[in-house]
Order: structure tokens, then sequence, then C-alpha cells
């Protein structure tokens, strides 16, 4: 299978201070990797990285064959192969929800008005938000506008979506539109790094689970046998703090 | 002392011929202003030094130093270069200079209040840093310095005053050419006080009708 990402003994931090410390991970094509641990581990810093979202220190980093840390390479053309939602989902409030799709389309794609507008009305349709297009985002709620930087991102026609907490700002029952969505969109064979604590989510769809902790990656390998088998103390004591038992 | 309202009456159309001059100079002076601010701007916010250096250096010397010798330096001074302007155009220009610098503070203050995800979210999609001022940044800042502008538009109406001193003929100016010929400097002055209130009321109120209309949907509830 084809490598999409390659991550080379990563360090990276903020300011003097250190927050993934020689991290290397592999994703292949159509692989779902769902990155867990605790707060503070450097799981939303290290998907940042990969698109240099935060700046890497050192190591290496390789998006579909591109090395994205790499001093000639042009990041927003590696970018634009990514799709990246993120925690608060970070919608563009003074505009409609078709406008946020449509913008990057236009101007960063520079994609004629007529194909910009068709690609974004379909993927507005995959996650169920066509008939809000024209609502801005302060009028939905946190379920709507995360499903709406969803379609943002699918629109760009992304190799891989990188999804920083998607769910974590919402409540249990906008929690689970959001995540029905992914699960869709899983089924439709892209590559995805889902950083999250959904762990019924994780097991349904990931093909690996990471664990991370203080920066490094403690543990990988299938879903269930992170969750259920697992021997290290610091994945138990995290696990049973989000209630699974 | 004897109001003399036929007095009053004769002398507002006059004086409204001088409102004429100064609004063209403040409105005038508010747009070029808001061009250079708005053109300098993100080069402050998005290149570092040295680029930043004649920029920062222009704002900080226009906000340290009077208008009125900025004005002085245009109108007087430049002609010593070989540079001149007519009165108007003097005033028009120093004043622009003036508040570009201002209204330069104004944006940058409402572009920071900006949370940095929406500068993460916009580089995420692979935009540039021109697409990002311009698409993003810009649309939400201006939004925030709405209040502001407005004061600062009402400032100018005020300070476009000093140009009466190099022989432009405003609103003031048009005052101290009646003062001169019926030295009734009381009423003339407060004729000419209440108009410049006038103005600056009117202005004021638009700024909230201004915000209303460019409201982002939603933003209440927020």
């Amino acid at each position: 299978m084809r490598e999409i990402v390659k991550v080379e003994n990563l360090t990276t931090g903020y300011d003097n201070q250190k927050v993934l410390d020689s991290v290397s991970l592999k994703v292949y094509e159509g692989e779902k990797i769902v990155i867990m641990g605790p707060s503070g581990s450097g799981k939303s810093t290290f998907l940042k990285s990969i698109v240099r979202l935060v700046e890497p220190w050192s190591g290496r980093i390789f998006l579909n064959g591109l090395e994205v840390t790499s001093p000639d390479v042009d990041i927003r053309k590696i970018r634009q192969m990514t799709g990246f939602v993120f925690q608060n989902y970070n919608l563009f409030p003074h505009m409609t929800v078709l406008k946020n799709v449509l913008l990057p389309l236009l101007i960063v794609k520079k994609m004629d008005k007529e194909s910009a507008l068709k690609r974004a009305l379909k993927v507005l349709k995959e996650v169920n938000m066509l008939e809000f297009k024209d609502k801005y985002p302060l009028q939905l709620s946190g379920g709507q506008q995360q499903r709406v930087a969803i379609a943002r991102a699918l629109a760009m026609d992304p190799i891989i979506l990188l999804l920083d907490e998607p769910t974590s700002a919402l409540d249990p029952d906008l929690r689970d539109e959001v995540l029905n969505t992914l699960r869709k969109i899983a089924e439709e064979g892209i590559a995805m790094i889902i950083v999250t604590h959904e762990v019924d989510f994780a097991i349904d769809v990931a093909d690996k689970i990471v664990f991370m902790d203080k920066g490094k990656i403690i543990e990988e390998g299938k879903p269930r046998e992170i969750i259920y088998k697992t021997k290290s103390d610091m994945i138990k004591r995290y696990l049973k703090s989000i209630h699974v038992r | 002392m004897i109001i003399d309202l036929s007095f009053f009456l004769n002398i507002i159309p006059y004086l409204l011929e001088g409102v004429k001059i100064t609004l063209e100079v403040s409105l005038t002076s508010f747009i070029i202003g808001f061009i250079v601010s708005s053109i300098i701007t993100p080069v402050r916010i998005f290149l570092k030094m040295p680029f930043t250096l004649p920029i920062n250096t222009y704002v900080e010397l226009i906000r340290g130093t009077p208008v009125l010798v900025q004005l002085f330096i245009i109108y007087f001074g430049l002609p010593s270069m070989g540079i001149y302007f007519d009165p108007l155009w003097a005033g028009i220009i120093a004043l622009g200079i003036n508040s570009g610098a201002y209204q330069a503070e104004i944006l940058r203050s409402s572009i920071k209040s900006i949370p940095e995800s929406q500068y993460l979210s916009a580089e995420s999609l692979g935009m540039n840093n021109l697409q990002i001022y311009r698409y993003v940044i810009f649309p939400q800042a201006i939004r925030i310095a709405i209040p502001a502008l407005i004061n600062e538009l009402v400032t100018l109406v005020k300070e476009s005053s000093l140009v009466s001193i190099i022989g432009v003929a405003d609103l003031m100016r048009k005052g101290e050419y009646i003062v001169a010929s019926t030295f009734r400097a009381f009423e003339v002055y407060l004729v000419v006080a209440a108009v410049y209130f006038i103005m600056c009321y009117i202005l004021s109120s638009m700024s909230h009708r201004i915000e209303t209309l460019l409201k982002i949907p939603g933003y209440e509830r927020s």
C-alpha cells in the first residue's frame, strides 16, 4: 500500500518547551488512525506539525512522497492536499455556509465558479448540511458547524483528513451527528488521522490506535488490543478516566 | 444681550458654504487615511523587520507630533523643496497622512483581536497571507473597527478647522470672515460650534446604524 504520511523522529514544541519528542508514524492509503492520550500529550501538536501549522524543530515529514519539512517546499501546496478539521470548527463567521466551502475552492484551488459551486453543494449534501447553505456559522449548532467544517475540508479533495478532536467541544447528542458523518466519510476510503477520546468510534472506524503520552508514542496497535488488552498502566488509567472498563 | 434672530438667519447660508468645504476636507482626508492604513496594516501584521521599520516610524512620528505642525510642513515647508500645494490640497494631504497613522492603529488593534484560530483555519486551507488578509481577517476586523473609525472621522471634522489657518474657506474660516466684518464674535462662534456639533452628532449616530447593517448574523447568540 502507498504511504500517504511518513513522520520520522519529529521533535517540536512552543517557544522553548518541547511538546513532541522524536515521534515517528506512517499512514497508508485509506488507513484510519486514531490518536489518543491524555491532555497535553502532544496529540494536537503532532497533527498540526504534519502541515506545519506548528513548525517542526527537527525530524522529517513526508506527505504523498513530498518532503513537508524541506525548506524549498511550497507549504501551501502541501496544505491543499490535506483537509484539517479543528476542535472549535474555525469557520469564517462573516460568510455563509456555502461561501465558507466555496471560498477555498475559488481562491486556493482556482476552480471556475460553476465547478466550485457544484463541488460545494455536493459535499454539503454529503454531510447533510445542504438546507443550511445560506445560514451563517453562528446561526448553527456546534454539531452543524463541525459538519460544515468537515465539508469544507472534504471539498478540497484531500488525500488525507486530519481531525483534531472534532467532537470535544460538543454536547453528547451533537457528538453523535458528527461521529456518524465521520463514519460515513471513513467508509469512502479516504485516509484519516483523528485525535479523539471517543473509544467506541475508534473501535468502529480505526485501523490502528496510536497512544501518546508526554510527547511520545507509547503504544500503537489494533483498537481492541489497545483498549482491552493493553499492559500499560498509564493507558489503563487514561481509559478509566474516560469511563472505559 | 439681545438675541437677534435675523442675524443668525443671515449668516447661516454663508456658513453652510463653509460646511461644504469642511466636509470635503474631512471626508477626503478620511478616505486617504483609510487607503493608507488598509495598505500598511497587513505589512505591519504579516511582515517583520526591516519592512515594518518605515511604517512604524511613520505611525509613531505622525502620532507624536501636532497635526498643525504637519500641516505647516506641507504647506509652508515643502515649497522650499519645490513642492507646492494649494491650501485646500495641503490641508487634505496633511490631515489624510495624519489620519492614516491613527486609522492604522485602529485597524491593527482590530486585527489583533481576531482569534488566532481564524489564521490557522485559513492557513490550513492553503491560503496565502494576502488572501487571509483580504478574505478572512480584514472583513472581520473592519466590523470591529467601525465605531473607532467613525470616531476618527468625527475627530477629523473637528481638526479640519485647522485648515482655516492656511486660508481654506471652511466653516471656521467663514465664521472668522463674519466676525471680522460684524465684530459679533460670541454669536458667530456659537453658531459655528453648533454647526460642528450637528455634523459630528449625525456622524456619531451613523456609527450605530452601520454597525447594525454590517453585523455578522447570529453574532448576538454567541
